[in-house]
This record gives C-alpha cells, sequence and structure tokens, in this order.
C-alpha cells in the first residue's frame, strides 16, 4: 500500500517546500508519489497542511485514521490534524507555537504546549525544539529542514536519509546548503526513536 | 522546482510537477504559440510557470486586464491559426462568458483551448459554482483530468480535438487537480506554428444574426460529431474487474473510489470518464446494461448521473442508481476518501473500520486567514478605523472586493460590510450612496481596479455618486502570488512594459478629489480619510505602498534585517498595538508575576514600524538583526 504523511503548521514555516523535497526525494528512490497543497488566501500567518502517499495510491487526500506520520511545525497544528492518524501513528512535533491573532486579542486561549504534548496518548510523539535548533543552526527560516532532519529517523519514514540530503540540495539555492545541511542533522540527531 | 526544468527536451524524464506546471508542460508538447490568463486560485501557477519561461519557449504570454481580455486575445490568436491557451479560475470565466459563448459559434481555426480551475470547497473563492455546466451551455467538448500526468497528457488531447472539431475546448480542472504534485513523465516538444495568418472570412467569423442563426445549426452539428469521438475517445476507459457493481466517476473524485476499493478489497468495475462533454451515452449504454447496480462518483453537481438517467431512461435500461440525485452522495464541498467511504457504507450496506486515533477533546484557538505583518492593508484599514472612530460615524457601510484586503473583514477592523465579486466594490458603493443617506467607502485593490473596477468609477462619477473609493496600491496582484498588472512597468514576459498611472486615470475621468498616501505614515493617512469622508461627492484616496511580502523578499536578499521589539519599561500596555493595529506578530502573554504583557514574535515581525509609530508611549524599539 503506501506510507501516508500529513504536514501541518503555520504560512510562512516553509511547509510547502518541506513536503515538496519529501515528493522529490520519492521520485528520486523511484517510488510512487501523490501529494496535495492547498495555495492561496493568507501567505504567512494561516494554517498550511499538505497530505501526502507515498506508494501505491492515487488518492491526494489522506482519509480518516489514515496517516501513518503527523509532521507538526506548530503544537496546536499538529493537535489539530491527529484525527487522520491511526492509534499508534508517529507524531513529530515543534514545540515552539505560533500564537494566532485570535488568541492574542483575547478571544481564545492558546493551550499548554506540554499539556498538548501529554495529551497526545497512543502516539509515537516526538517533541523537537525545531525553532530553537533552526537558529542554532544559524537561522530560524530553516525550522522546516530541522523537522526533515527528525523525520527521516522515524522506522516507518520509508525514503533514505541520503536521499532527502540529495532532494534538499536540488530544491535549495547552494548558497544555503551548508546552513541546511547544519538544520537537518541537528534535527536528525534530536530525537532518538 | 526550476521552472527550467519544464523546458528540458527530454523525453521519458520524469519530474515532481504540480498539476498546474503539468499542463504548462503539456502545453508546450502541444506546440503552444499564445497564452492569456488573469491569475486567480487555484489556476494562478500556470501563469506563474508561464512568465518565467514564456520568452525562452518562444510562447507569447500575457496577464490580461481581466478574464473576458484574455477569452478575447487567444479566440484572436486561434482564429489566425495559432495554437492558444486561455486560463482562469471558474469564477473568471463568468466574467469570460460572454466572449466564451460567441467562440462557440464563430468556432476557431487553430486549436483553442479554454481552462476552467473551479475551487470545491472554496478554499480562496466566492462560490462552487461546476464549470461543467459552461460546456452544456455553449455545446463545447470538455475534459476533465484526474491527477497530474493527466493534466499533461490531456492538454495535448485537447488541443488536437480543438483542431479536429475547429472548436474551442473546455478543460475543467479542480483545485485538488491543480494543486496536486504527482510524478509526471514528459514526451517530446513540439515544434511552433510561430506567427499566424488571419484569413479574412466575415460570414465565418462575425456573428451578426444571419450568420448566428447557421452558426447555430452547425455547432449542433459538430456537438453530434463530438459526441461520436467521446463515446470512442481512449480518455474514457473500463476498468474491468469482474465486479457486480459499477462505478461512473470523473477528475479527482477517480482517485478517492479507486483508493478505497482497493484498500477494501471490493471488486467494483470502474468506467473512468474524462472526455465528458457531449455525454459519451454509447459508452454508457453500454456499461450500464453489464451492471444491475451503477455508483455514481463525481464533485459538486450531478452533471454525468443526470446524463446516466437520461441514457437509462431512453434506452429502458432496468439497473439501480446511486448517486447525488438520490441522496446517496452530497452536493457541497470537495470529496476525499471518507466521502466515497461513506456512501459506500449506504449503498452496499456494510460497515468500513475506519481505525482512527480520536485525540482527547481540546480547545484549540482558531488560527483564520490573516493580513500578513507589515501588510499595507492593515495600516490603511487601521487609518480608516480611527477616522470613522474620531468623526463618530458608526454606520458606514463598507463595500470590499476580492483580494487580500477582504480579510479587513476580520476585527478588529470589520471592513467588509458587501461583496459580490470582482470589482463590485464600486458599483455596489454607487448603489448604497443612492439608496441611503449612510456614509459609504469602497476599497479596491490595484489589480482588480484594472480588472473591472474602472467602468464602476466612470458610472459613479457620471451620476454624482457621494462616497469614498480607496484604491490599496500595492504594485502587485498579492493574492494569487505577485503577478504583474498594467499598473506597473512589466508586462506578463517580463518586459519593460508602459504602464497605467492610477491617479491620473482617476484625475482623467473627471474627479477632482483625489490623494495619493503612504499607509505606513498613519497620521497622514488618518487626516486623508477624515478629509475624504467629509468631502461631499465622490473622493478617491489611492494608498500606495509596496506588498510586505516583495519588500521582505528584496530586503532579505541584500542581507538586511530589522525587527521591532517591545521595551517592558515603558509600555503600559494600553493595547492599541495588540488590540487595535492587531498585527499577527504581536501577541500578549503573562509574565512570571502573571501580569499580561504585549511582545513582538521575531520571526513573524517583518520591521515594517507602523506598530512604533502609533505607539503613544515611545515603547517600540527597532532591533537590527544584519
Amino acid at each position: 500500500m503506501s506510507t501516508n504523511i500529513v504536514f501541518a503548521g503555520v504560512g510562512g514555516q516553509g511547509v510547502l517546500t518541506a513536503s515538496s523535497i519529501v515528493g522529490k526525494a520519492a521520485l528520486l528512490s523511484g517510488m510512487n508519489v501523490v501529494m496535495s497543497e492547498v495555495h492561496g488566501m493568507a501567505q504567512r500567518g494561516g494554517i498550511v497542511v499538505t497530505e501526502m502517499k507515498i506508494g501505491d495510491a492515487k488518492s491526494p487526500l489522506v482519509g480518516k485514521g489514515e496517516a501513518d506520520i503527523i509532521v507538526g511545525f506548530e503544537p496546536v497544528e499538529a493537535y489539530r490534524v491527529l484525527w487522520k492518524a491511526h492509534p499508534g501513528a508517529y507524531v513529530v512535533v515543534n514545540t515552539e507555537p505560533i500564537i494566532p491573532i485570535t488568541a492574542s486579542l483575547g478571544n481564545a486561549e492558546y493551550p499548554d504546549v506540554s499539556k498538548l504534548i501529554e495529551n497526545m496518548e497512543n502516539l509515537k510523539v516526538y517533541p523537537l525544539e525545531a525553532t530553537e535548533l533552526a537558529r542554532k543552526a544559524g537561522d530560524s527560516i530553516t525550522t522546516n529542514i530541522v523537522i526533515l532532519g527528525a523525520l527521516s529517523k522515524l522506522p516507518v519514514f520509508p525514503l533514505k536519509r541520503e536521499t532527502l540530503k540529495e532532494a534538499i540540495k536540488e530544491s535549495i539555492n547552494p548558497k544555503y546548503h551548508e546552513l541546511n545541511f547544519r538544520a537537518f542533522e541537528l534535527g536528525f540527531e534530536a530525537i532518538n526513536p | 522546482m526550476k521552472y527550467q526544468n519544464i523546458l528540458a527536451n527530454e523525453p521519458g524524464k520524469k519530474e515532481f510537477l504540480l498539476g498546474n506546471e503539468a499542463i504548462v508542460r503539456g502545453a508546450l508538447e502541444a506546440g503552444l504559440d499564445f497564452a492569456t490568463t488573469y491569475p486567480g486560485t487555484p489556476s494562478s501557477e500556470i501563469g506563474n510557470v508561464l512568465f518565467y519561461i514564456a520568452k525562452q519557449a518562444g510562447v507569447y504570454f500575457e496577464f490580461s486586464t481581466n478574464e473576458k481580455v484574455a477569452m478575447e486575445a487567444s479566440a484572436a490568436a486561434a482564429a489566425s491559426g495559432l495554437r492558444a491557451m486561455v486560463f482562469f479560475k471558474h469564477v473568471g470565466l463568468n466574467v469570460a462568458a460572454d466572449a466564451f459563448m460567441s467562440t462557440a459559434y464563430v468556432g476557431t481555426n487553430g486549436g483553442l483551448v479554454i481552462i476552467s480551475a473551479d475551487d470545491p470547497s472554496m478554499h480562496s473563492s466566492q462560490n462552487e459554482q461546476d464549470n461543467r455546466h459552461y460546456a452544456m451551455l455553449s455545446g463545447m467538448p470538455m475534459i476533465e483530468p484526474s491527477n497530474a500526468q493527466e493534466m499533461k497528457d490531456y492538454i495535448k488531447e485537447a488541443f488536437e480535438i480543438s483542431e479536429k472539431l475547429k472548436l474551442p475546448v473546455l478543460f475543467r480542472t479542480t483545485t485538488r487537480v491543480n494543486h496536486v504534485r504527482g510524478i509526471v513523465e514528459y514526451g517530446t516538444l513540439q515544434n511552433k506554428r510561430g506567427k499566424g495568418y488571419f484569413h479574412k472570412n466575415p460570414s465565418k467569423y462575425v456573428p451578426v444574426p444571419e450568420n448566428s442563426r447557421r452558426m447555430h445549426r452547425e455547432l449542433l452539428e459538430k456537438i453530434e460529431k463530438a459526441r461520436e469521438m467521446s463515446n470512442k475517445s481512449p480518455l474514457n476507459k473500463v476498468e474491468w474487474n469482474y465486479g457486480e457493481i459499477g462505478i461512473i466517476t470523473s477528475g479527482v473524485a477517480y482517485n478517492y473510489v479507486y483508493d478505497v476499493a482497493k484498500q477494501l478489497g471490493l471488486k467494483v468495475n470502474i468506467l473512468k470518464l474524462a472526455f465528458t462533454h457531449p455525454f459519451p451515452d454509447k459508452l454508457v449504454k453500454d456499461f450500464i446494461s453489464k451492471h444491475k447496480k451503477i455508483i455514481i462518483a463525481e464533485e459538486l453537481e450531478p452533471y454525468l448521473e443526470r446524463e446516466t438517467r437520461v441514457v437509462a431512461q431512453m434506452h429502458n435500461i432496468d439497473v439501480e442508481i446511486y448517486g447525488k440525485l438520490n441522496g446517496y452522495f452530497p452536493r457541497a464541498y470537495e470529496y476525499n476518501p471518507d466521502v466515497i467511504k461513506d456512501a459506500f457504507e449506504k449503498i452496499l450496506n456494510i460497515k468500513i473500520e475506519r481505525n482512527a486515533y480520536e485525540p482527547k477533546p481540546m480547545e484549540l484557538p482558531d488560527r483564520p486567514p490573516v493580513l500578513c505583518s507589515g501588510c499595507p492593508h492593515r495600516a490603511t484599514y487601521y487609518a480608516a478605523m480611527m477616522a470613522l472612530k474620531q468623526l463618530k460615524i458608526k454606520d458606514a457601510i463598507i463595500t470590499s472586493d476580492i483580494g487580500c484586503y477582504t480579510l479587513g473583514i476580520q476585527k478588529p477592523y470589520e471592513m467588509a460590510d458587501y461583496l459580490l465579486c470582482m470589482g463590485s466594490s464600486i458599483g455596489t458603493a454607487v448603489g448604497f450612496s443612492k439608496a441611503t443617506n449612510q456614509k459609504v467607502i469602497g476599497f479596491v485593490g490595484d489589480s482588480t481596479f484594472f480588472h473591472a473596477a474602472i467602468p464602476g468609477l466612470i458610472d459613479a462619477y457620471h451620476n454624482k455618486a457621494n462616497l469614498v473609493y480607496v484604491i490599496l496600491d500595492n504594485r502587485t496582484t498579492a493574492m494569487t502570488g505577485h503577478q504583474p498588472h498594467p499598473g506597473l512597468p512589466m508586462d506578463g514576459m517580463g518586459n519593460p512594459a508602459p504602464y497605467v498611472d492610477i491617479e491620473k486615470l482617476v484625475k482623467g475621468i473627471g474627479i477632482d478629489w483625489v490623494r495619493t498616501v503612504d499607509p505606513y505614515n498613519v497620521k497622514e493617512t488618518i487626516q486623508a480619510f477624515k478629509d475624504a469622508i467629509q468631502h461631499e461627492g465622490i473622493s478617491v484616496i489611492i494608498s500606495k505602498r509596496e506588498c510586505a511580502l516583495l519588500w521582505d523578499a528584496r530586503r532579505r536578499k541584500q542581507g538586511e534585517w530589522w525587527v521591532y521589539q517591545i521595551n517592558q519599561d515603558k509600555c503600559t500596555q494600553c493595547g492599541l498595538c495588540s488590540d487595535w493595529l492587531a498585527c499577527v506578530a504581536i501577541y500578549k502573554k503573562k509574565d512570571e508575576t502573571g501580569k499580561e504583557r504585549v511582545y513582538i514574535n521575531d520571526a513573524l515581525c517583518d520591521g515594517c514600524g507602523v506598530c512604533a509609530t502609533i505607539c503613544p508611549f515611545n515603547a517600540i524599539e527597532k532591533k537590527v538583526i544584519k
């Protein structure tokens, strides 16, 4: 069948770039891949979700309970798509919140991140200080690549780490290769599944 | 994806392409000569790719002023013997409809393909109309691809069909085909025709009544010829699995049917249709005759279903048909694997185990789409809001338009009371100003102004309307991904171009009260709003400041970056920046003593400094990063 992945985050975090890199890596590995993305309103600050099936599948959307991996670029956005996962699925989640305008205007409350993570029971959850690690790598803009580094370490992730790096190379300006590889390694080292 | 890869003359090469990128590749493989568009999600990336490669590919490409102009320009190119493609979002076809309908009558010479990108679930649209109806309305043949590879392959077919029938072809796509990435295998690039030649023949090309009466009969004959083609087309195929149940499907719905049937191990025969108008009646008759139960899976309107029921009735076929008309499938919103599973459960009387994780219920804050940090529209809306407050006007009617700035509907601005379509801000403002005694303020973006608001503004002037019209000139077509428009010194192929000066244009109409402001200069902008609102008659404010995303990209490239931060010693938590400017980068959080404080997220701040200019306590300070 297929390995199904849902990527969720906030516009501006590089969700589309990161998921395209994974798709490109699937192509380089000779595997079938189909992925859907949402473009349009709110380039920054809105919800961005991409869904991907790697393997024998045609549907660009992942059904309820079909996701094997949830890749959360932001804790609340990760939580919001958990219903797509099956029990025991993997979750890689960046612990740094991006407070939505509804919460900063006082119309809603942003939940405690540790509580969010604690509530992700019956899943294999790997919290990650991705934004912080990206700053350590040299620029918070590489948060998405830190997350890819961690993703590549999951046992159910069907692609090789080297292929993913190859896809990063093909997708990102050579000027920033070193920065991004540094970010990738920091993500890879940060979790131990 | 480097756009240049789309030009690679390497048959057999495989790329991970967006559906919209695959369309461009397919068109180039078909020898595309001429392309026009007005940007609109989910069609925009087709134009974005052409913007980068058209010159190199030897294709003429333009971002037309609107869809109607785009339709007309491509029709003329095709009449001159070229292969032309015009594309827009589904509601764009409404704008082009007048020209579109006549094009079916006058027909074409070179291949003419019209791409409609429909948006089921309205990810970024005001409605989810099903444009397959336009094929029936006009009589044009229609193709519905279901994945990225088919986007590429079938666009070539569409050109062939168009030239065989001398009819334009409607290529109907949806968001989940336009915005799906998949592996696409390249074919051979075809040579272009270069310049065309128009052979004058008024009886063929001018639909005065005498000619159009003949043209309509010719069109009806062409439709029957097209039906023969759709009945035999390899684009319509049966996947025979020796099952008892038959499924008829088209477009993206096919993928969900395929995956779900496979997951459940269901033996079903699938008639996958892609050449769907004229309806392949003989093919469908054969297919349904072999089954006792037929399921029809299609997004939005029951087009295939109605046509199938007609075939069954006309041929007296005894078959149970399950679709939308008898309530088994929904008619609103896009499909997904779960919609298909739900329908299968009801139709086949089975229970499908979902094995879904059930998250513990938690209150999660909504994250509605918002104006970006640094967005000049936010500053303009803040100024308008403050001017209205200072003038104590509470019931001003705000007419809005289509663009990022429609997000002004949100709190705290609430700057959108009425909206219909592209350009409606001005026509509706005229209506409200005549029908009520309330103050009326209309907002329109620069690209939308050129697209459809100019006739409305002429109407407002000529009919002496009393209103304020605000043109939010952010120097780009921002929402759809920063395409150029007639107000910029660059055309759709990246060449230098003469531009239209909005202020001169407005003054040229005869409007005297026109003021251009920089919205980052908040004081000046508030004053302009106050003056304009108090002016009797028509007043126009041009709020001019480049889209923050473009400005950011340039500064990042130059290696300059700064943000703003709040000096907690000076901040009094007055709320002006957090609650009234309400920038997405500004948030409140309790400090360790439990006192609520205001902060700026440095990852989101883009350094526009508007918050610093409005802060009454000078508590917001610039911090240079590099």
